[in-house]
């Protein structure tokens, strides 16, 4: 870390999660904290439950057992769109993009939570609706703007190459102005370029925007090097939590990294 | 020549009338990517309950011993609509999200019957005259003038047409709800993430249907009376879609007045070579053609699958 900012109190406590899929035990019994301004990263083998516990976070999935606590909120279920009201914003491994609308569009609707004057002013576009209107372009082309995609601003997402899609995708969150934001692969399928570009912009955000960032990633150089602390999880369980350092040292880590554990190809 | 501009000029208006249910399926497929089945019945639906509050042999006349005005009967029936609206969302919606396509498809099939079925019984079968005081018979100017035959009644239901297109283009593309609803159509996960309620865009585009379909009603009501044919204008719809494109709200329009005016010019000028009844067949034949050609319809996205 190059740059200084102050690490808050908790903001995002995860308790005793345990989520199952008819017998399937997706996650037992996960605990961990994500404090203020951090940058915090999940990591582990592939079905290893990283999605799903991004998925109970933002109330995609409800976890039978256990509680999480956002901004002083303990709930054990929560649904997306309070999520999101609550200040969650997240992006998706498989890019999910609203691919008919431009991307100007489609960042437009991260504000969703944050516009509220009435559906007839906002029809005719006069009046408190228009001022309103006016001060969400603003943030967005604020977001346009930082994440350095002016040129496809009229584009349809659909037709942008992935590395663009994904940023998009990212402006769509960023344009919430979220405390939490969740990133499920942000840099799987990139290039080299790409990625250093996304690690750039993943800092810059927790950086500018003191953004609490909690991000789900393969590529162990990324993680270790863009990551304050790091959650390990293997089979639904949770292996070790840490500075990335700790974590790289931890010999159960290597283990299920390396297959271990279980005798088994991973 | 003027035999000839008659016949488009009622193709037209009938096309109108093919528009404005095509309408209600597009809007539903926009929004949230099923085929509705249902929306002719909700026509239907939506008639049929206009009638019982507007007219003095209705049961609203039954119960309380006065019929309501025909302003307050429009009101109370998209009362009605979205009360069904909420209905669908409540008992069949939201124990589908993220089902296949096809599943909500067959959904529509089963509520279509269903809904038949309960404004049967609540309605009976008769076919009902609607008079909600919409000028009836041949416009005199153009008949005096032009010698032109047409109908008031249909001229007033291609103003309708467009006011509604209109109103429902700035509703989709200006506001908030609209631009949720094209998120929603899109991706169901994305638009959660970002705070919109899948509950409430439904039931809000199953309502915004509903009053399509209530236009509709009206209009078919008007013309020939709310019968339960009604329902199978929904059968006439899909060629008009597959040429409009499924997902545009001018592809409708314009789609259903191109079958309007090709089955009237078609019956009436290659019907007698071929014993009549072209008008039966000519919008499949002309939608087989263009799935053939131009699978997206005229103004549908095409689809480009990456691989």
């Amino acid at each position: 870390m190059t740059y200084e900012r102050t690490i808050g109190d908790t903001i995002l406590a995860v308790d005793q999660i345990s989520l199952s899929f008819g017998g399937v035990k997706a996650l037992s019994d996960i605990s961990f904290s994500v404090r203020e301004h951090e940058v915090f990263a999940i990591i582990g083998p592939n079905g290893a439950g990283k999605s799903s516990m991004l998925n109970c976070i933002n109330g995609f999935y409800h976890p039978q057992e256990g509680t999480i606590t956002f901004k002083g909120k303990t709930r054990r279920q929560v649904r997306p769109s309070e999520a999101a009201r609550d200040g969650i914003a997240r992006t998706f491994q498989n890019i999910a993009l609203f691919s008919g609308m431009s991307t100007l569009d489609n960042i437009m609707t991260g504000r969703n939570t944050k516009m509220n004057k009435g559906l007839f002013w906002q029809a005719i576009r006069v009046g408190p609706a228009e001022k309103e209107e006016m001060a969400h372009r603003a943030v967005v082309e604020k977001v346009i703007d930082f994440l350095e995609i002016e040129a496809i601003r009229k584009t349809a997402v659909g037709t942008l190459p992935y590395g663009l899609q994904k940023r998009v995708e990212l402006g769509r969150a960023l344009a919430a102005e979220p405390d939490l934001l969740l990133l499920d692969e942000p840099m799987a399928g990139m290039n080299l370029e790409e990625k250093q570009d996304m690690c750039r912009f993943i800092l810059d955000v927790n950086d500018e925007f003191g953004t609490t960032i909690v991000l789900i990633e393969h590529d162990m150089g990324v993680v270790m090097d863009i990551s304050d602390r790091v959650v390990v999880l293997d089979y639904g369980k949770k292996l070790a939590e840490g500075t990335p350092d700790e974590v790289r040292t931890n010999q159960d880590v290597i283990d299920a990294y390396l297959g271990v554990s279980h005798g088994e190809d991973e | 020549m003027l035999f000839f501009l008659e016949t488009v000029i009622s193709g037209l208006m009938a096309g109108v009338m093919y528009s404005l249910v095509a309408l209600g399926f597009v809007l539903i497929f926009k929004a949230s990517g099923i085929f509705n089945f249902a929306q002719g019945v909700f026509a239907l639906f939506a008639g049929l309950a206009l009638y019982d509050f507007i007219a003095e042999d209705g049961w609203f006349y039954d119960l309380f011993g006065f019929a309501l005005p025909v302003w307050l009967g429009i009101i109370a029936t998209m009362g009605v609509m979205v009360i069904v609206a909420w209905l669908v969302e409540r008992l069949v919606l939201r124990h589908l999200v993220n089902q296949e396509p096809i599943i909500l498809f067959m959904s529509t099939i089963g509520l279509a019957y269903f809904l038949e079925g309960v404004g049967d019984i609540l309605f009976g079968s008769d076919v009902k005259p609607l008079d909600i005081g919409l000028p009836q018979g041949a416009s005199d100017y153009l008949l005096d003038n032009y010698n032109l035959y047409v109908e008031k009644l249909e001229v007033v239901a291609a103003v309708v047409a467009a006011v509604l297109v209109i109103v429902l283009a700035i509703f989709f593309q200006k506001t908030r709800i609209g631009r949720a609803l094209r998120a929603v159509a899109d991706d169901h996960q994305a638009a959660l993430s970002v705070g919109i309620s899948l509950r409430t865009i439904w039931v809000i585009v199953w309502s915004v249907s509903g009053f399509v379909a209530l236009v509709a009603g009206i209009m078919w009501g008007s013309k020939s009376g709310i019968q339960f044919s009604l329902s199978l204008i929904a059968l006439k719809a899909l060629p008009v879609l597959i040429l409009g494109g499924f997902t545009s709200v001018p592809g409708a329009i314009i789609g259903g007045l191109i079958i309007g005016v090709g089955e009237k010019v078609a019956e009436v000028y290659a019907g007698p070579f071929v014993g009549g009844a072209i008008e039966n067949w000519f919008a499949y034949m002309l939608a087989l053609v263009f799935l053939l050609i131009r699978p997206q319809g005229l103004f549908g996205e095409k689809i480009i699958e990456r691989v």
